[in-house]
């Protein structure tokens, strides 16, 4: 009996196959085998043979969205900046999407970084992704070999051990508090549709942060950030960071210092974690990738949690609705403002 | 070069005796561990074994701390010597870093050569003590014997432990190294037996393949036009994961900050993946794309830097394999490179 | 070992060489007499100008080792460290680091060869330092050709020398500016159309040619046309830098370290490298 995911790789492979035969597409965006246990690679197939090696299982952590504007222009003939845009439709390409990364594809529509009609979006209810950090943290000091799938079971073994374990124990943070597992928009489905869950605390990480006095939380902030390399592996890793300079590579100003002072270091995350208020779908890419298993997705998971009190909304969820923080209401809520005695104003 | 032997415990206590004259440091076992200065490593009090593989962060961090100060001076527009570059004492307070896989201890020798003039790295050197643990298991990142090293191997370390039967055989490399035999401890001389037992598991380490030679003989264009590069670039996300836990990657960036009147001229860990690193003040870039730099890496490390010092600059610790994102794999980039004509 | 010190030294004169203010020469001279005696450099190597609080800046070495007692950079206002200089007053102190980098192989390859000097813009600086070498040791070169080429007469560099070159007879001299201008009586055109109207035979020479890329680019089809070939021209590879020793990576091209290995390489070199400049 194939698996859940084998029979959705059949499919995915199936349908590359057919997009890539008959040109609808130049390109589809998914997944291939990586060369470790429990990895897999970013990968695109051109060509209908390549389409053989997308592959789908629980280890597709990075969030596809973050290469499709630069696949997309890629597939573009090639011309100088000052050359019109060639007549007649630009080559399309195709990309896997489950509920956050639809949100970030509607996102990116939205902020005129993705033209909706060369995207064809094929959605797969995610089943949730597990993170390998977890399994080799629940077998330390031995060596994973291979870790072999089944629909709620992982098989871990090693050289002297194999061991069963439960899949959803073993699910990202991110997966599991996930309230929006299927796609908000495609244009194929792969698999069953998926359901809403539910959930009465989606956002217990942070409130548990919350909870702590200030001191408390001041010492979790710098304890969680200290061993970071600054690699910019979360930044470069989110569909929402597309800036040409990020402010931390800017030079003229400067506004941030270079090396790993732990200002300099939290003001990045911190200034990040921002930019991304309002737009973050807590895909789990940025502490996916991270090498020094820093947990900054509790930073964004806390401005989803401000936005969704202030403004009701969650980031791409409806792919029609303004973004909240680029759009402006009358009857926004605006208590950050000040009075002159120092107190926050009422309402308009 | 002496070879001696102990039991676990007895090794405990020499480990403890260094605490009184040096830093003593071992790899972090968990996130928030850590010593500051030094991230992924920590200060040591008790002997412990090493977890298989190399640690999470290289040792490259004793010998070019992130930042490190390269000169001072004052900022102060009053002061009117100011703005003159003073030069900054390199700490002289030994340390020894306990717990090296041999990987680690090549990358200083490796890394020595093109640093053999750099004040700050060589003072560094004077300062820190290697004390190594050779691999009796690998990781399955780990591919050292592909890049002319080997599990047993002593290269860049002061001391080397390697464990034969229950004991620890304890190999006195470098006189840096004899410091630490004085410091107390009861030292029993390895029997012959253990020794040669010890010389039979070094002689079992699969042979030199000489990828750097094989590199060596190939034309620099063809390498760097090969067809295979786009596919490599394809994935990466142009992060700094693999240079900075790689040891052997040592580029740099340098610069001036002031706090307070107090002005500092720094260096610290750059990156290749980064287009910053390039990018000319007018805007050009000369590896304006990720193919660029990506490429730039791994020619860098597999063709530029044999051509000109002999050795892969790769130790083959695997830490790159193990963290990159997107798992680019510099074994298969190895492999790629093996076979162009 | 390395030093990573600059020199101290004190900003002598500040010369506005362009018209649109955004070049300057400044004559910087050492402060401390053990670095004075240890200075020595040779035309086409550069220095690090460096200015506390801003950063180093690699530039290209305007004097010429037979100038004693000063050395001079010509600085285009672009980054961060060379706006600081430009705000910078006589009487003050900064930085220097260097010399660095190889420099043209005036006492090897060179000697001997007719000399032609071809340079556009701001590129002429280390030029200008290399056509005073040679002049101050004249009997060891053959002919010696310079065309200069500038957008505008204003945006020449050095126009106080330009004139006294000119009158010298030892000495073939070509100046050029793109288009027509009034009160330009001198030549109008392109430095590669120049070039190939004046340029001297390929036997026993040499080219030195700095400028725009696309200058040099379009340079090389008329000198070829009269035989010269890759190997006789030299040319000065500019990249972003921080160490200036080989080790901070980033200026390589492909293998070659343009700060270490370079900057001066033979363009027959230059076609062997990877396009990274």
């Amino acid at each position: 009996m194939p698996t859940i995911n084998e029979k959705i790789t059949e499919e995915i492979r199936a349908k590359a196959k057919k997009l890539l035969e008959s040109k609808e597409i130049a390109a589809f965006l998914g997944f291939c085998q990586g060369s470790l246990p429990m990895t897999t690679r970013p990968f695109v197939a051109r060509s209908p043979e390549e389409a053989d090696k997308l592959i789908w299982n629980s280890f597709c952590v990075l969030n596809p969205t973050n290469y499709l504007p630069e696949l997309l222009k890629s597939l573009e003939p090639p011309r100088g900046p000052r050359n019109p845009a060639p007549e007649g439709p630009l080559p399309k390409a195709a990309v896997l999407a489950t509920g956050c990364w639809s949100r970030n594809i509607a996102i990116q529509i939205k902020e005129n970084q993705l033209d909706r009609d060369r995207v064809i979006i094929v959605g797969i209810a995610s089943r949730g992704m597990v993170d390998q950090r977890k399994i080799r943290a629940r077998f330390p000091n031995q060596e994973i070999m291979n870790v072999a799938e089944q629909d709620h079971k992982l098989l871990v073994s090693g050289q002297n051990f194999k061991k069963e374990i439960n899949r959803w124990d073993m699910v990202r943070g991110n997966c599991l508090t996930c309230l929006h597992p299927d796609p908000v928009m495609l244009d194929v489905r792969i698999g069953a549709a998926g359901q809403e869950r539910k959930n009465d605390t989606p956002f217990q990480q942070v409130d548990e942060i919350e909870n702590k006095s200030t001191d408390e939380r001041w010492q979790w902030f710098q304890d969680e950030f200290a061993s970071c390399i600054r690699c910019y592996a979360c930044r470069n890793a989110c569909p929402l960071c597309y800036c040409d300079t990020c402010f931390v590579d800017d030079s003229k100003p400067q506004w941030v210092g270079k090396s790993i002072d732990p200002v300099d270091t939290r003001l990045f995350h911190i200034l990040r974690a921002y930019h991304c208020a309002g737009r973050c779908t807590d895909c789990g890419a940025c502490e996916s990738v991270c090498p020094m298993d820093i947990n900054m997705r509790i930073l964004t998971k806390k401005l989803s949690k401000d936005v969704l009190a202030l403004y009701g909304s969650e980031a791409g969820l409806d792919p029609e609705a303004p973004l909240p923080l680029s759009t402006y209401k009358t009857d926004d809520p605006q208590d950050f403002i000040l009075s002159e005695s120092g107190a926050a104003k009422e309402g308009v | 070069m002496k070879v001696y032997t102990f039991k676990q415990a007895a090794l405990d206590e020499w480990v403890k005796s260094w605490l009184s004259t040096h830093k003593v440091y071992r790899a972090a076992a968990k996130k928030g561990e850590t010593c500051g200065a030094h991230a992924g490593w920590t200060e040591m009090t008790d002997f412990s074994l090493p977890p298989t593989g190399p640690a999470k962060s290289s040792v490259k961090t004793f010998y070019f701390p992130q930042p490190e100060t390269m000169a001072t001076y004052s900022a102060k527009k009053e002061d009117p010597d100011g703005l003159l570059m003073e030069n900054q004492d390199t700490p002289a307070e030994k340390q020894v870093v306990f717990g090296v896989r041999p990987c680690d201890g090549r990358s200083v020798e490796l890394n020595n050569l093109p640093y053999v003039d750099d004040p700050f790295y060589q003072a560094n050197r004077e300062r820190t003590i290697l004390v190594g643990f050779s691999c009796a298991e690998q990781k399955a990142t780990c591919f050292c014997t592909k890049t002319g090293g080997s599990p047993y191997g002593t290269e860049g370390l002061d001391i080397a432990l390697s464990l034969v039967g229950d004991a620890f055989l304890v190999e006195i490399i470098t006189d840096k190294g004899a410091e630490l035999v004085g410091n107390g401890a009861d030292l029993t001389e390895a029997s012959e037996s253990e020794i040669a037992e010890l010389a039979r598991l070094r002689q079992g380490v699969e042979e030199n393949p000489g990828h750097d030679e094989i590199l060596k003989a190939k034309e620099m264009t063809a390498l760097h036009e090969a067809p295979f590069w786009d596919k490599v670039a394809e994935s990466c996300l142009n992060c700094g994961a693999c240079t900075f836990l790689c040891p052997t990657c040592y580029c740099f960036d340098i610069q001036d900050e002031v706090v307070r009147g107090q002005g500092k001229r720094i260096r610290y860990w750059d990156s290749c993946m980064f287009p910053l690193y390039t990018l000319h003040t007018t805007g050009h870039n000369p590896r304006g794309k990720k193919v660029q730099r990506v490429r730039n890496r791994f020619m860098h490390k597999l063709k530029y830097f044999p051509d000109r010092f002999g050795p892969l600059s790769c130790v083959g610790c695997g830490r790159c394999i193990q963290e990159c994102p997107v798992n680019i794999d510099i074994r298969e980039v190895l492999t790629d490179l093996l076979v162009v004509e | 070992m390395i030093s990573y010190l600059p020199y101290p030294v004190r900003i002598d004169d500040i010369t506005v060489e362009t018209e649109d203010g955004n070049l300057k020469t400044f004559k910087l001279v050492l402060e401390n007499e053990n670095d004075r005696q240890a200075w020595s450099h040779v035309p086409g190597q550069f220095a690090m100008l460096s200015l506390a609080g801003k950063g180093e800046i690699p530039i290209g070495i305007a004097s010429s080792p037979t100038e004693e007692g000063h050395l001079l950079f010509t600085v285009n206002r672009a980054g961060v460290v060379t706006t600081a200089l430009h705000q910078m007053h006589v009487g003050d102190r900064m930085g220097v680091r260097g010399p660095l980098g190889n420099g043209f192989p005036l006492n090897s390859d060179l000697k001997g060869k007719n000399i032609v000097i071809i340079a556009g813009g701001f590129a002429f600086t280390t030029l200008r330092a290399t056509l005073l070498y040679l002049l101050a040791n004249r009997s060891d070169y053959g002919k010696i050709t310079v065309i200069y080429g500038a957008r505008t007469p204003g945006m020449l560099l050095y126009q106080d020398e330009l004139k006294e070159w000119a009158e010298r007879d030892d000495l073939d001299l070509h100046v050029t500016i793109d288009r027509e201008s009034e009160g330009w009586d001198g030549l109008v055109g392109f430095v590669p159309t120049i070039a190939g109207e004046v340029a001297p035979s390929p036997e026993n020479s040499a080219a030195l040619i700095c400028g725009p890329p696309i200058m040099i680019k379009f340079t090389m089809p008329p000198l070829e046309k009269i035989g010269w070939t890759d190997d006789q021209v030299y040319l000065s590879l500019e990249n972003r830098m921080k160490c200036g020793v080989g080790l901070c990576g980033r200026c390589n091209v492909g293998p070659f370290y343009v700060c270490n290995d370079g900057p001066v390489l033979t363009r027959a070199q230059v076609l062997k490298l990877p396009l990274e400049y």
